[in-house]
């Protein structure tokens, strides 16, 4: 008797990458910014992005889910290929838009600046894109919204506007507004940059109780003892190529690399 | 308010007047619109045009406008098409300040989309929304209040500016007021009576426009922007 095919599936799911990057290329004109940069997240995956500036790390981060453009490379979202042709300038734009917003509304962003919509109370800046984008009721989206203020600690701010908080408050709502969106993969830009050093921590408390309920976050960070905590990976950049992609324990006492090793004694 | 038996002219002179300055508004502020989108748009031939566009309806005098948007069309069509078409004096009278107040308002829409921090629609990009809805929902609210100062100010010279349209017969509160002085032979009485409806209409407005501005600014404490 012939074994049972396995079904394809299943065996795919489990397997597949939420998050695959190949080769890409970012030019400014004759200046190469990220020079060919490959990267896999699996499902769960913390990945922590280092770097000095100008490394590239921000600008790889931005051209993921093409707020920048890249010149070069591929970009896979649950084995789904973003779809992509070259433009006039030599950039790579979404062939479809459709494609694009889907691919956004899956993959969260958090900025540096927070980026709240001060028209807004937090209740409608985090029920919007749900509205907007997945076609959910008001009522439905507003509903989730509350119970995610509710999560990252600010419950009782419904009804307050942006610029009425402090910028911890405004990076966890930020962080707040997009998993509403229910992403598959959050992506967060030095989410603690702006921030004052006594409000960094209620937000990287956020981030960890993210990552630890399983979800797959790329973090470009400059908080090495978070990333040493809660990285699956961590990944150091230079002059836009990966000089290292090792697991915390290993990068942070026993890195290969010469420059991260620089890099390392600077920063800690 | 008889007034010798005019004051019911003023009236619907003044309803006239408002009539032209809000249809005006209306048209004046899609155009401003159309025309900052286009002067901050990546394509070259609608920076030219809505350039060339601004550039031409400022350095006109709004008064000329009107008069070859009256008289000219009826002339220009006549000699094209061999038409006879009669534009009425309030059409070529919304046509004329609609397109100067477009001109101005592309300015101030054009100011306060690049006051916009460029993180506001990145944000919205970043969720799924198309560009279209992140205009719609991110933008355009936040352009209102930034706009609102500057708009208030070109509406009030709009409202102004419509005595203009009385040259070519519109029975706005200008040309009654000057029917009325002409008739009567009272000037002083009907100009001082129209000087004070187009003052009280100014102050009505400016009331309104800072209840809107108001409004428009709730969320930021302290006028932070």
């Amino acid at each position: 008797m012939n074994p049972a095919p396995e079904p394809a599936s299943t065996t795919s799911d489990s397997v597949r990458p939420a998050l695959e990057v190949s080769n890409l290329h970012k030019r400014y004109g004759d200046h190469e910014v990220l020079k060919g940069i490959s990267l896999t997240a699996r499902k769960g995956d913390v990945i922590s992005i280092l770097g000095s500036s100008g490394s590239g790390k921000s600008t790889f981060l931005r051209c993921l889910n093409l707020l920048e453009k890249p010149s070069q490379g591929e970009i896979r979202l649950c084995g789904e290929s973003l779809q992509l042709k070259a433009n006039r300038d030599g950039e790579l734009d979404a062939v479809k838009s459709r494609q694009l917003e889907a691919f956004r509304a899956r993959m969260g962003f958090v900025f540096q600046n927070f980026n709240l919509w001060p028209h807004l109370n937090l209740l409608d800046n985090l029920a919007l894109a749900p509205v907007q984008v997945l076609g959910k009721s008001r009522a439905e989206a507003r509903e989730r919204a509350a119970a995610l203020l509710k999560k990252v600690g600010l419950a009782d701010k419904e009804k307050a506007y942006p610029l009425q908080l402090s910028g911890g408050q405004q990076q966890r709502v930020a962080i707040a507004r997009t998993l509403a969106m229910e992403p598959e993969v959050l992506l967060f830009d030095e989410p603690t940059s702006a921030l004052d050093p006594e409000l960094v921590n209620e937000v990287l408390g956020v981030m960890r109780a993210l990552a630890e309920e399983g979800r797959t976050m790329l973090i470009v960070t400059h908080e090495m003892r978070f990333a040493r905590d809660v990285s699956s990976q961590v990944m150091f950049l230079h002059q836009g190529q990966v000089e290292e992609l090792s697991p915390p324990e290993q990068f942070f006492t026993n890195p290969v690399s010469t420059r991260c090793r620089e890099f390392l004694s600077s920063h800690l | 308010m008889d007034l010798h038996g005019f004051g019911h002219l003023l009236l619907a002179g003044t309803w006239i007047t408002l009539k032209l300055a809000f249809v005006s508004l209306f048209f004046g502020l899609i155009l401003g619109l159309l025309g900052a989108t286009a002067k901050l748009s990546s394509i070259r031939v609608l920076r030219w045009i809505a350039t060339t566009y601004t550039t031409l309806m400022r350095g006109l005098p709004e008064l000329l406008l009107v008069l070859i948007i009256y008289f000219g069309t009826t002339e220009l069509l006549l000699r094209m098409f061999d038409v006879y078409v009669e534009l009425s004096a309030f059409a070529a009278g919304v046509a004329a300040l609609s397109i100067a107040f477009g001109a101005y308002a592309t300015e101030v829409f054009r100011g306060a989309l690049q006051e916009l921090p460029k993180g506001q629609q990145e944000a919205a990009l970043s969720l799924g929304l198309s560009r279209i809805k992140a205009f719609w929902h991110v933008m355009l609210p936040q352009l209102w209040r930034l706009a609102l100062p500057g708009l208030g100010n070109l509406f009030l010279v709009l409202l102004k500016d419509t005595a203009l349209v009385s040259v070519i017969g519109l029975n706005d509160l200008m040309r009654q007021a000057y029917v009325a002085a002409g008739f009567t032979k009272l000037p002083f009485t009907f100009y001082l009576a129209a000087a004070f409806i187009y003052l009280l209409l100014t102050i009505l407005f400016m009331q309104l426009l800072s209840l809107m501005e108001k409004r428009a600014n709730r969320g930021y404490a302290g006028g932070l922007r």
